[in-house]
């Protein structure tokens, strides 16, 4: 294929696997729009993402989104070079609206379809260019790269050796993600959804050493040592440590004292928030990965930005965290990741592929 | 007049029709599946379109199926034309999906005045609507969409494959046990209503049921 343009190809990425309905366009690694449109407002009385909800409000957002991306960046459609969208993983029902979206996308346009891994979009924003400030723009992600991304949906540590072609995965949450548990957490202690602002807010209130919650899946039988690794050397788990806080807020209450939501919300948090710096930057030190990249929704939070910079800075990692616009679910990433694969003369999958909540962070592209 | 028809309530199918041709009919196809919409609608629409040698610049407009039908499937077909809609240009209609059968019905020798047209709507419902039938006119929706029991339709012939499926409760008349509303039926249907100068819905999906999801309760307190 031919993109004559300076700068690298001209994408459109689409992203549809939760509760954001994403495009965004990039020409390279130059971020043109990133053009995101929330259900998030439907599904707070529910306290957490009702899938057919998230459909529903995909399938309405999915047109004026794209409008508006293609008016942002100030392209049109006979410009682009390639669609990529979110193939999985994620919620299937909201997977299919992106997914269908763009396949008609391609079919009436004639470009061709990249079917990408919404867990390695993550990885690829952060080869985006920014210009807030932040750190200058690399046109290649370094060797040695590691990714820790922790959001409402997900939770795990990659290895990303090429990132058009060779992610591993290192380790992920067996159970709820990061961003479950803090939702759960919050409506435990009456904070409202979602629960991850609400409890970094509160928890600079609280004492954090006032109570101590368990760290799942760190004793010796799951952790291993780094010759003889356990079953769960990288791996988390979220779903103890909710009952914990639930047992502990019972208990405050059957003794008929105030339930002190600050401590509580100041300890889940610094629970969570050390099992899941200490396991990556496990993870990083045993191999071999000195640049680390924050990325998902959960990146907004202060604590956790806090201790992984102070942790990999003990341990020689260099941290790069991309703005919080792009560690959110978002269009930007998918395409991103798109012109990457292209500029990589990587193969487009074609229209006939099926998403697949499941997909494995080894399958870059369909 | 040419219109890309696009359905996914129930199989996914998509045809090319117009006033032009004998029939309509300028190329169809229709999946027997009811569950693969994602992976077989876009091919089978770029083969449409292939084989017939048209591009989108030569249709004059979309029709979609609005249901009712299974969710997932549903907004597969809807998605699929408000987006080629929005790239070519064109006006998008909507058709409610039962009437591809009731236009069928209409069609054949042993129509019944009034009738039940009615698919799966899975957990052991259908999706039903009423329709009467008048010598030389397109059936006529006199109540409905619905989404319920079989056993709850009102007594009278019952055609479709919600018929078949129900065929011990229900009236169920035997050489439509089996039909699903198809994109052909539902485009010759969008034709002959705009001809007659009639108004065709928006592509608003026909859900007929919520989320299914509960606002939590409060929490109980231990005591
Ligand atoms: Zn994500």
């Amino acid at each position: 294929m031919t993109h004559s343009q300076p700068g690298g190809p001209l994408v459109l990425g689409i992203e549809s696997s939760c509760d954001e309905t994403g495009v965004g366009i990039v020409r390279g690694t130059q971020l043109l729009t990133n053009t995101v449109s929330s259900s998030m407002e439907e599904h707070v009385r529910f306290g957490g993402v009702i899938p057919e909800i998230a459909s529903r409000a995909h399938l309405d957002a999915f047109v004026p989104t794209l409008r508006e991306a293609l008016a942002e960046a100030g392209v049109t459609l006979a410009d682009i070079d390639a669609i990529a969208v979110t193939s999985g993983p994620g919620l299937a029902g909201a997977l299919m609206v992106g997914v269908c979206a763009a396949k008609a996308l391609a079919v009436a346009t004639g470009k061709p379809l990249y079917a990408i891994n919404h867990l390695v979009a993550h990885v690829g924003v952060g080869l985006l260019e920014t210009d807030d400030g932040g750190r200058p723009a690399s046109a290649a992600l370094p060797e040695n790269l590691g990714a820790l991304l922790v959001s409402g949906g997900h939770t795990e540590i990659l290895r990303v050796r090429n990132i058009t072609g060779d992610v591993e995965l290192l380790g992920s949450t067996i159970d709820d993600a990061a961003g479950e548990a803090y939702d759960k957490v919050a409506r435990l202690l009456g904070l409202g959804y979602p629960g991850g602002p609400a409890i970094d807010k509160l928890a600079r209130t609280g004492n954090a050493k006032a109570i101590r919650f368990p760290r799942g899946l760190s004793q010796p039988k799951y952790m291993g040592t780094a010759e003889e690794p356990g079953p769960h050397r990288y791996d988390w788990s979220f779903s103890g440590l909710k009952t914990a806080v639930a047992r502990c807020v019972e208990q405050f209450e059957a003794r008929g004292e105030e339930v002190p939501v600050a401590d509580i919300a100041a300890a889940f948090q610094e629970a969570v928030v050390d099992i899941i710096t200490s396991k990556a930057v496990l993870a990083c030190r045993e191999n071999g990965i000195t640049e680390l990249l924050l990325g998902g929704g959960v990146a907004a939070n202060s604590r956790l930005r806090q201790l992984t910079e102070q942790r990999c800075t003990a341990a020689g990692i260099r941290l790069t965290v991309p703005p919080l616009a792009l560690c959110t679910d978002n269009g930007a990433m998918v395409a991103a990741l798109g012109a990457q694969l292209v500029m990589a003369g990587v193969a487009p999958s074609g229209i006939g592929f099926a998403p697949d909540s499941s997909l494995p962070v080894t399958t870059v592209s369909v | 007049m040419l219109i890309l028809a696009i359905d996914t309530s129930a199989v996914a199918s998509a045809a090319l029709v117009s006033d032009d041709t004998p029939e309509s009919l300028v190329g169809s196809f229709a999946t027997e599946d009811t569950r693969s919409h994602a992976e077989v609608l876009a091919p089978g629409i770029e083969e449409l379109l292939a084989e017939t040698g048209l591009t989108g610049a030569d249709v004059d407009a979309l029709v979609t199926g609005v249901g009712p039908g299974p969710f997932t499937g549903l907004r597969s077909g809807i998605v699929t034309a408000r987006t080629l809609a929005f790239v070519w240009g064109k006006p998008l209609y909507g058709v409610m999906s039962l009437d591809a059968i009731a236009l069928e019905v209409a069609e054949s020798t042993d129509a019944a005045p009034e009738f039940i047209v009615a698919t799966d709507a899975r957990r052991k419902e259908v999706y039903w609507a009423r329709y009467a039938l008048a010598a030389g006119q397109l059936p006529q929706l006199v109540d409905g969409p619905h989404v319920g029991f079989a056993a709850d339709l009102p007594e009278l012939p019952v055609y479709g494959a919600g018929a078949g499926l129900y065929a011990d409760v229900v009236n169920a008349v035997p050489e439509f046990s089996t039909s699903q509303p198809e994109a052909l039926s539902l485009g010759q249907f969008a034709l002959a209503r705009l001809a007659a100068g009639e108004q065709l819905l928006e592509s608003t999906p026909l859900y007929l049921r919520e989320s299914d999801a509960q606002v939590p309760g409060p929490r109980k307190r231990a005591l």
